[in-house]
């Protein structure tokens, strides 16, 4: 009967999100204990954090080059070229630096964490963590996802700290845009708290999704070569979405006002 | 605790980030231009703000003396009572004239103070008297329609 397939289905999602609510409440809790236990999360500071710094830096370098050249463009048209450091700097800071660093983490180190915990679930290593009465969610899990919230936040400041410089770097030395004039409307128009202070809760935000969505889908892969990279797949999907959905609430509540 | 070379390695992520944040909020920011020096306030009365904002300039012979800390409309008189946090090193007299101003054909709006010659000074909490209001553009443009439809009423 397609009514009861379909009433299954509703169901399976209520279910899902009960228990993905359940068990982000838990990770939550436990990343805050496992803070007292700062080696394992310091280990994966390096290896989420460290690594993701050179795609990190070099997109961010990028990303203001084209930024650069494409604001001048239109900025010229109207002759305002000199504005080109405050376009540069506020879409960064309010947008691009916390978007697109969330992207790109999910797909470099969000898979990556998924792939690790599929796999030790694969290879029944975290059921032998449970047999000798460790907590696989504390132990694994736990320190994975602090280490992914604290990360996230520091990789898009460098994101958008680069990407300014990428296009001070084309608007000034490459166009030949005035560089006080770059820099005075950047600082005449961007406000520390609303601007900033808002794109670093955005980056927080974004943090706390691509940890939860990595380590979750992860945990809940199937016990399979097919699992595994079927769940690696979910990872990315899923987190890209629920990135720019959820920015897109963030940015409406932010500054939807003015 | 020992430590571990993995530690430099996280500690210099952790710092870049740190200095990453900095530089935004200094270079990009506008967080040298917040005076950590004492203010005085000052309110002024206007008919018409245009299109004034809270935290907007407030000028004296093109430098930034100040920034406007509130704005609220006073059912009394219906005029606008805007309060300015001037900086406690200027001083201005009491006879001095507030005026709101745009930089630029389609800046933003500040507030503009032409000192006066009175003795006496502006102390906190004081008003100014004299103000004028934001030249609002469809006003400007509707006085000028009345104007021309005279000039044609008189020639014929």
């Amino acid at each position: 009967m397609p009514i009861e397939r379909l009433g299954a289905r509703v169901r399976s999602y209520v279910d899902l999100a009960g228990y993905g609510a359940r068990f982000f409440a838990r990770l939550c809790w436990l990343g805050v204990a496992s803070l007292r236990r700062p080696r394992l999360v310091v280990d994966q500071i390096h290896f989420i954090g460290n690594y993701s710094l050179s795609i990190i830096v070099v997109s961010g370098m990028f990303v203001g080059f084209v930024l650069g050249l494409q604001g001048y463009y239109t900025l010229q048209r109207y002759g305002s070229a000199e504005a080109l450091g405050l376009l540069v700097a506020l879409s960064l800071v309010r947008e691009l630096g916390p978007v697109v660093s969330a992207l790109l983490f999910a797909g470099r180190a969000g898979t990556s964490l998924t792939a690790e915990i599929g796999l030790m679930k694969a290879g029944e290593q975290l059921s032998a963590m449970e047999m000798m009465a460790v907590d696989p969610l504390a132990r694994v899990l736990a320190p994975r996802f602090a280490a992914a919230v604290l990360a996230m936040p520091i990789l898009a400041a460098v994101f958008s700290a680069v990407g300014v410089l990428g296009g001070w770097l084309v608007g000034v030395q490459l166009i030949g845009v005035d560089t006080g004039a770059f820099w005075s409307q950047m600082q005449a128009g961007v406000d520390v708290f609303k601007d900033l202070g808002n794109g670093v809760i955005k980056s927080v935000v974004f943090g706390f999704i691509c940890a939860f969505v990595a380590v979750f889908v992860g945990y809940e892969a199937k016990a399979t070569p097919e699992g595994v990279s079927h769940a690696t797949t979910t990872t990315v999907v899923a987190s890209s979405l629920a990135v720019l959905g959820f920015d897109f609430i963030l940015t409406a509540l932010m500054f939807g006002s003015d | 605790m020992t430590r571990r070379p993995i530690d430099l390695l996280v500690g210099t992520f952790v710092l870049l980030g740190l200095a990453a944040l900095l530089f935004l909020a200094l270079k990009a920011g506008n967080m040298s231009s917040f005076s950590l020096s004492a203010t005085y306030d000052a309110r002024a009365r206007f008919d018409n703000i245009g299109g004034l904002k809270v935290r907007a300039p407030v000028k004296s012979a093109g430098v930034v003396v100040g920034r406007v800390a509130a704005i609220v409309f006073d059912d009394k008189t219906y005029q606008a009572i805007v309060t300015m946090a001037l900086d406690e090193r200027y001083r201005f007299p009491k006879d001095t004239s507030a005026k709101i101003l745009t930089s630029g054909l389609l800046g933003e709006q500040y507030i503009g103070l032409e000192a006066g010659g009175d003795a006496a000074m502006l102390a906190a909490g004081d008003t100014i008297k004299m103000t004028q209001s934001a030249v609002v553009l469809e006003n400007l443009i509707s006085q000028f329609l009345f104007s021309k439809a005279a000039d044609g009423d008189k020639k014929p």
